[in-house]
């Protein structure tokens, strides 16, 4: 934490973070001017995807976003605090390829790793916010994101703060083998001691969630929200068509199913997302989170 | 290698298992003790050309359909099983054994993924690859053991968790992130062996113990080698590969700070002499067992909870 940022005002911070989501959410003049709906297929000025929060003009497809990006969407202007920024993925089992793996993600995406945490807050309450960013390693939960998660979680403990988290990952990140699949172990433990504090945790499914997020912090809100559409599950849809030797119906996992079948309290729009947060964390606000 | 191995020695055991006759009789066995003898040194001698074993021969022993299964080793190690069925919520789920036995005398909560032994049994079981009402049974036997004060007991033995339709759609996402964290709450003993293969999040749901213990066989990992495969190179068919990649044995483990003990198995495998493991197995949960009941309620969840959170601690770059 004793980074030199730190000394800066905070307008300073405000203006890196803010330049941050902007390149998150693609304005920078090398990415291309016309970006193509994945559902639908329709082409629409990026500058109308823009001001639709990147949900497709057209389909009301909600395309994956950058980290930063979701974090600007939501936070107040001038609150932003990134948490634990120089933690750095590490190759705890010498996997053949994935240091150069790492680095390319890395130059790609200016993500150092595949979470982003941050204190600041949200219509005026202080709080915790964590994200998933599925352009770097399909936001799969490496020791380091788990670290991050962890570590975000007990300073929400230790500060008495609501915690929001916004998942999106394909699940563990196989080159840290099982290392990262005792990251499932470590992040619910950590959200076990949060909420037995009196903790309140919002987490927010987007697409796609799934595997072993899906099967450990993203599950365990006190609050579950969702992105309309997104895909929420342990096991992925051609898995278990395989499994099992037959097609899955539509909207099989998605965000409205899940509600459906009980595992969300609601499907969110993007661009209600924010009054919907505010909503929830006023509501719980003075509890007895000691 | 040991597959072919174990191929050359089924005609001798084979031979052995005809000379000692149908019950283990004295007369039989003195009559034909040169014999036998004979048999077991020639035994001996092709086991000894194996040489150190690599990690997807022990991949194939973890996986032996003789290797012991929950149900034999409660029978060995324990006295008074009750079983107890059902999540209460909807189902039983027989892919997961549980109930409450002795232990050497001491009440405790024995829960397992069950595999089953013959084709059919295999069916019943799902092949030992649980649903969310597994789970949730498990949680509740937990649970319960917590109630009255009881150490809990379990043993991994799973493909994973079953990646089914139904199964996605009652939740298994929730049932496993649920055991997770309450797992990790326990203010009781929590011991977990694996003793087969145990991948993914599906031995994970069950894992959250206090200390963990391997089979020298065992191995533990993200996913099946296949699994891994698949993923990383859309290729199955490389899973030998991706057994030596993965450092899933339990060597691998115990190096990695994950496992506590390694438990060594008869040479060949633990399917070649259950009553010799069952023994090794038996003073080991003993020992790790007398250590966890020293320490107090929140002792062991504190213990527990810096076991986990100490795995993959980074510092800042």
């Amino acid at each position: 934490m004793n980074d030199i940022r730190d000394l800066f005002p905070g307008r300073m911070r405000e203006r890196t973070f803010q330049l941050k989501a902007k390149r998150d959410a693609g304005a920078v003049w090398h990415e291309p001017q016309f970006v193509e709906c994945k559902q639908c297929g329709r082409r629409a000025a990026r500058t109308l995807w823009a001001k639709s929060l990147y949900v497709c003009p057209n389909c009301g497809y909600h395309m994956p976003i950058g980290g930063y990006y979701r974090l600007s969407l939501v936070l107040d202007h001038g609150s932003f605090r990134e948490l634990d920024a120089d933690l750095a993925p590490q190759d705890v089992l010498d996997f053949p390829g994935y240091g150069e793996k790492l680095s390319a993600a890395q130059n790609k995406t200016g993500l150092r790793e595949a979470a982003v945490t941050a204190a600041g807050r949200i219509g005026g309450v202080a709080c915790v916010a964590a994200v998933l960013d599925s352009r770097f390693f399909m936001g799969s939960m490496s020791t380091a994101v788990g670290e991050k998660i962890t570590r975000a979680v007990e300073y929400a403990a230790a500060k008495r703060l609501p915690l929001v988290i916004f998942s999106a990952s394909g699940g563990a990140r196989m080159q840290e083998g099982i290392f990262s699949l005792m990251q499932m172990a470590k992040t619910s433990a950590a959200i076990q001691r949060f909420s037995a504090k009196g903790g309140l945790y919002v987490s927010v499914l987007t697409h796609p969630t799934t595997g072993g997020v899906t099967a450990s912090f993203a599950s365990l809100g006190d609050i579950m929200l969702a992105e309309p559409g997104a895909l929420i599950g342990f096991a992925g849809p051609r898995v278990i068509e395989q499994t099992i030797g037959e097609k899955l119906p539509a909207g099989f996992q998605r965000s409205e199913f899940q509600m459906e079948h009980g595992f969300v309290d609601q499907v969110v729009p993007r661009s209600q997302l924010r009054d919907t947060l505010i909503q929830v964390l006023q509501l719980h606000a003075g509890g007895k989170h000691e | 290698m040991i597959k072919e191995i174990l191929e050359q020695l089924a005609p001798l055991d084979a031979q052995i298992a005809a000379l000692k006759g149908n019950g283990n009789d004295m007369d039989a066995l003195t009559a034909h003790a040169s014999e036998l003898a004979e048999l077991a040194v020639e035994e001996d001698e092709i086991l000894r050309t194996c040489g150190p074993l690599t990690a997807e021969d022990r991949v194939f022993l973890a996986r032996h359909p003789e290797r012991p299964h929950i149900d034999e080793i409660i029978s060995a190690l324990f006295t008074d099983f009750f079983e107890q069925r059902g999540d209460r919520q909807c189902k039983e789920d027989p892919a997961i054994l549980g109930g409450v036995a002795r232990f050497h005398g001491m009440p405790v909560t024995v829960i397992g993924h069950r595999k089953g032994s013959t084709l059919d049994e295999n069916l019943a079981c799902n092949f030992g690859m649980p649903g969310p009402e597994g789970y949730r049974k498990a949680l509740r036997l937990m649970k319960q053991a917590e109630k009255f004060g009881r150490p809990i007991l379990t043993f991994i033995d799973t493909p994973g968790a079953y990646p089914g339709k139904d199964a996605e759609e009652r939740g298994q996402g929730e049932a496993i992130a649920r055991n997770l964290m309450e797992m990790s709450g326990l203010t009781v003993p929590v011991l977990a062996v694996v003793t087969g293969e145990g991948s993914s999040g599906g031995a994970l749901a069950l894992g959250v113990a206090n200390h963990i213990l391997m089979l020298e066989n065992a191995v533990y990992s993200v996913l099946s080698p296949e699994g891994f495969a698949s993923i990383l190179w859309k290729d199955a068919s490389r899973s030998g590969e991706a057994c030596e990649m993965m450092k899933l044995t339990a060597q691998d483990l115990y190096r990695g700070g994950i496992v506590e003990e390694v438990i060594p198995e008869p040479v060949g495998g633990a399917q070649r002499s259950h009553a010799a493991l069952f023994e090794r197995l038996d003073a080991a949960l003993r020992m790790h067992l007398k250590e966890l009941c020293r320490m107090s309620e929140k002792q062991l969840a504190d213990q527990r909870y810096k076991k986990y959170r100490q795995i993959g601690e980074t510092r800042n770059a």
